[in-house]
């Protein structure tokens, strides 16, 4: 094993060829090494036995198989599915900063010369960009049709030559915005590829029928790399390596988000929190001895008691009042996080869930009827239609009037839990309010689906609130996870 | 003689031999696992073949199958291994007029009153095995903990007999349903395979396999319309076992086309919930008859 990579700032140290030649291990140890490291930095657990499994994997598999190389690696390294989507970005990242790193310091260009292809699979296409280089009239509807056609026969070799084809024919033009995800989208946009049908095309046209969405995006991917690989060739440096972005992970804040995905993350949150828990409810811990099931069990031993038999724990079944915010700018994670607590609605007492723009209505009714995300959504907009004037949260009056709504059945077992963003739009917060109901409840939480770094800015007042209650941040997956799990917890 | 595997293509022609047919990453996974001595950790969605790889494994490799299936509140005592204190009792009170103390202390910690559990069992198997441990995640995170020193080394520690170590190596796979997190100290000792609803094509290549006799155009559509089922939100997917159960049904049938009228009728092969069955009718069955002028 290396010399482990310097740590002064470990996203640097990550970086491919981080590692000087002369200091480190030669060849592949060092790569393998700063690989681990760039998946650490995306937050993927890879230990030092990992690596040593990776080690001893690269004995059994050669390096110039690009997919099990890929697909072993993946095996010691990515141990879930989420590592393993991770993994899938890191890898292509990695390496293709390796061929490219490789070109800059050869000096190699694609113009002329040949280029630094050879390393990641990719062949020059004689007929292709190699000799067109975007001087020639290209015949654009002729690469409409053959995109059209690479991606409905999901042919990855043609397409990927095409991808260069189609940057030479739409993207170049002194019309590149400089911004790579741009000038995707704006070639993609030129090529007509959909995966709508066309009518108004010819049925013998590919693209009448719709395409794969699958292949759109694989084409996206070879776009935005071959655009990547431009734009390092110009200006002879590899553009800083960025952090992936934490989108994927975070909870749906725009309305368009892909319902379905959403929908999904609710299947495993609430199939998880189904299981969690039972560990401390099985057959131990600090429980009182059942009697019955003792006296049972001892007729097995003559009728000594050999084997004792205790109670279940059970667990802990809260009543809740939910309180969300459904303006614009937190509406997508209320209406999720109240799907999630109406999925697991057998595992509280009673729930009351209520949402609010500048007054507040109840909405328990809806979950009531309703399972279906879209149709929750849709409902939810609708009735807090009806509250909403102005469309600005009024904190105060809210608590104001979910005081009168609910005063007679808060009492020291009720939890209350609160979403929103505390900000007020100017507005008195009446905290001493929000305080009288916490007081009156057993346990008060805040979840705010904004990252902590801008509590308190602006017209956020989360702090006049915050010594009333816990309050937790909210906007991925996981966290909302560990907030629930907390919430369920069974007493110990 | 177990089998040994010398390359990747090797063990995917071997389970395919055995009518499993693996995916790329399933047959370089297992290969290494074999190679390296290292459990391999399957992961993916019920029904997706994760048991059967082991069986199929089993078989190609001319071992042995041990299997455990776990649940909540599985302990050692029923996993590992467990002292047989009725016949120790026999043993004592057979002793009881002569004999020593010390004499018959000695005795009743043999071997002879070892119950040998699955786990154990793999141990101390004369000629290699394949173990699996069936939906570790089932259990709780102590057992997990048992697990580890059998994991890495091959070991399993009796406090009254001493250490029992493997003489073979066993080929181990441990599957999971994804329903709880797994420690990381178990994910760190094994190779992880995800395995997934296969793709179209490897899907219609595993029907075709288990029933050559069904009509292509049959085959083709019944693996179309799974895939479909599959995108839907249903609380219970079809799994494979069920596609293949679905086809051999068709088969039964004699079905030269799939349209609504039977797609109606045999859908309860691989739909197994009352409002899955509505939303799959009113979804999928719809399309059907608009390929279908007459139904």
């Amino acid at each position: 094993m290396g010399p482990a990579p310097g740590r002064p700032d470990p996203r640097r140290a990550a970086l491919y060829g981080s590692q000087a030649a002369g200091t480190g291990p030669p060849g592949m140890t060092a790569r393998i090494l700063e690989f681990g490291e760039e998946l650490r930095g995306e937050g993927v657990a890879v230990g030092t036995s990992e690596l040593l499994d990776a080690f001893a994997v690269l004995g059994l598999v050669s390096w110039t198989e690009k997919s099990r190389f890929r697909e072993a690696l993946a095996a010691t390294l990515a141990k879930s599915p989420e590592a393993r989507r991770t993994f899938e970005l890191v890898f292509d990242r990695f390496f293709f900063r390796a061929a490219e790193l490789a070109a800059v310091n050869e000096g190699i260009r694609e113009h002329g010369a040949s280029g630094p292809d050879g390393s990641d699979g990719q062949a020059d296409d004689p007929a292709g960009a190699g000799d067109q280089d975007g001087e020639g009239e290209l015949d654009s509807e002729l690469i409409r049709q053959m995109v059209a056609e690479a991606l409905r026969d999901g042919d990855e070799a043609r397409m990927r030559d095409l991808a260069r084809l189609a940057i030479a024919a739409f993207g170049r033009a002194g019309d590149g915005s400089g911004v790579v995800g741009v000038d995707v989208q704006r070639i993609r946009r030129a090529l007509g590829l959909k995966a709508e049908p066309h009518s108004d095309l010819p049925p013998d046209d590919p693209r009448a029928e719709g395409l794969p969405r699958e292949a759109i995006r694989t084409f996206e991917a070879m776009l935005r790399r071959e655009l990547e690989r431009e734009q390092i060739e110009r200006t002879r440096a590899l553009p800083a390596a960025r952090p992936l972005n934490e989108l994927d992970r975070a909870l749906p804040s725009g309305p368009l988000q892909d319902l379905a995905a959403v929908h999904r993350v609710v299947v495993q949150l609430k199939r998880r929190l189904k299981t969690q828990g039972q560990e401390s409810r099985g057959r131990k811990r600090r429980s009182a001895v059942d009697v019955r099931r003792t006296m049972r069990a001892s007729l097995e031993t003559g009728g000594v008691p050999v084997q004792l038999k205790y109670k279940p724990n059970r667990p802990r079944r809260p009543e809740i009042y939910v309180l969300c915010d459904v303006s614009t700018s937190v509406t997508s994670a209320s209406v999720f996080f109240l799907s999630v607590l109406h999925a697991l609605h057998d595992s509280f007492r009673r729930m009351r869930s209520f949402v609010f723009i500048e007054r507040i209505s109840e909405v328990t009714d809806v979950f009531a009827t309703e399972r279906d995300f879209r149709k929750v959504s849709a409902a939810i907009a609708r009735d807090a239609g009806v509250a909403d004037i102005s469309g600005y949260t009024d904190y105060g009056r809210v608590w104001n009037e979910f005081a009168a709504l609910v005063e007679d059945d808060l009492h020291p077992r009720a939890t209350v839990i609160v979403l929103g963003d505390a900000r007020t739009n100017g507005r008195d917060p009446k905290a001493a309010v929000f305080g009288q109901i916490a007081a009156n409840a057993g346990r008060t939480f805040w979840l705010n689906p904004e990252p902590r770094l801008y509590w308190n800015y602006g017209d956020s007042v989360i702090a006049s609130y915050e010594q009333y209650c816990e309050a937790h941040e909210c906007w991925t997956t996981d966290q909302l996870e560990e907030f629930v799990k907390a919430l369920t917890q069974p007493i110990r | 003689m177990p089998v040994s595997p010398a390359s990747p293509a090797d063990v995917a022609t071997g389970l395919r031999a055995t009518g499993y047919l693996p995916g790329e990453s399933t047959a370089l996974v297992s290969y290494l696992a074999a190679r390296l001595g290292k459990p391999i950790l399957v992961e993916g969605p019920a029904g997706v073949g994760k048991t059967e790889l082991a069986k199929a494994l089993a078989t190609y490799l001319e071992r042995p199958l041990v299997r455990l299936q776990c649940y909540e509140g599985l302990d050692e005592a029923k996993a590992l291994y467990e002292w047989n204190y009725r016949k120790q009792l026999l043993r004592i009170q057979a002793e009881q007029t002569d004999a020593g103390w010390d004499k018959v202390q000695d005795d009743i910690f043999g071997e002879e009153f070892l119950l040998a559990r699955p786990l154990l069992q793999a141990i101390a198997a004369e000629e290699p095995v394949v173990l699996l441990i069936d939906e570790i995640d089932k259990t709780d995170q102590e057992f997990e903990a048992m697990l580890l020193e059998l994991l890495s080394d091959f070991q399993v520690s009796i406090p009254e007999l001493g250490t029992v170590a493997s003489t073979t190596h066993p080929v181990v796979l441990l599957t999971s349903n994804n329903s709880r997190e797994l420690t990381e100290a178990l994910k760190r000792r094994c190779l992880y395979l995800w395995l997934d609803y296969p793709a179209l094509e490897h899907e219609l290549e595993i029907v075709r396999l288990h029933t050559p006799a069904l009509p292509d155009l049959v085959a083709a559509k019944l693996v179309e319309l799974v895939a479909l089922i599959r995108a839907l939100d249903v609380k219970k997917p079809p799994s494979i076992a069920e596609s293949i159960d679905w086809a051999r049904t068709l088969l039964l049938l004699g079905a030269q086309d799939i349209d609504h009228e039977l797609f109606r009728q045999t859908i309860s092969v691989i739909v197994k919930h009352r409002t899955d069955l509505d939303i799959v009718l009113e979804r999928v069955g719809a399309k059907l008859v608009v390929g279908q002028p007459a139904g």
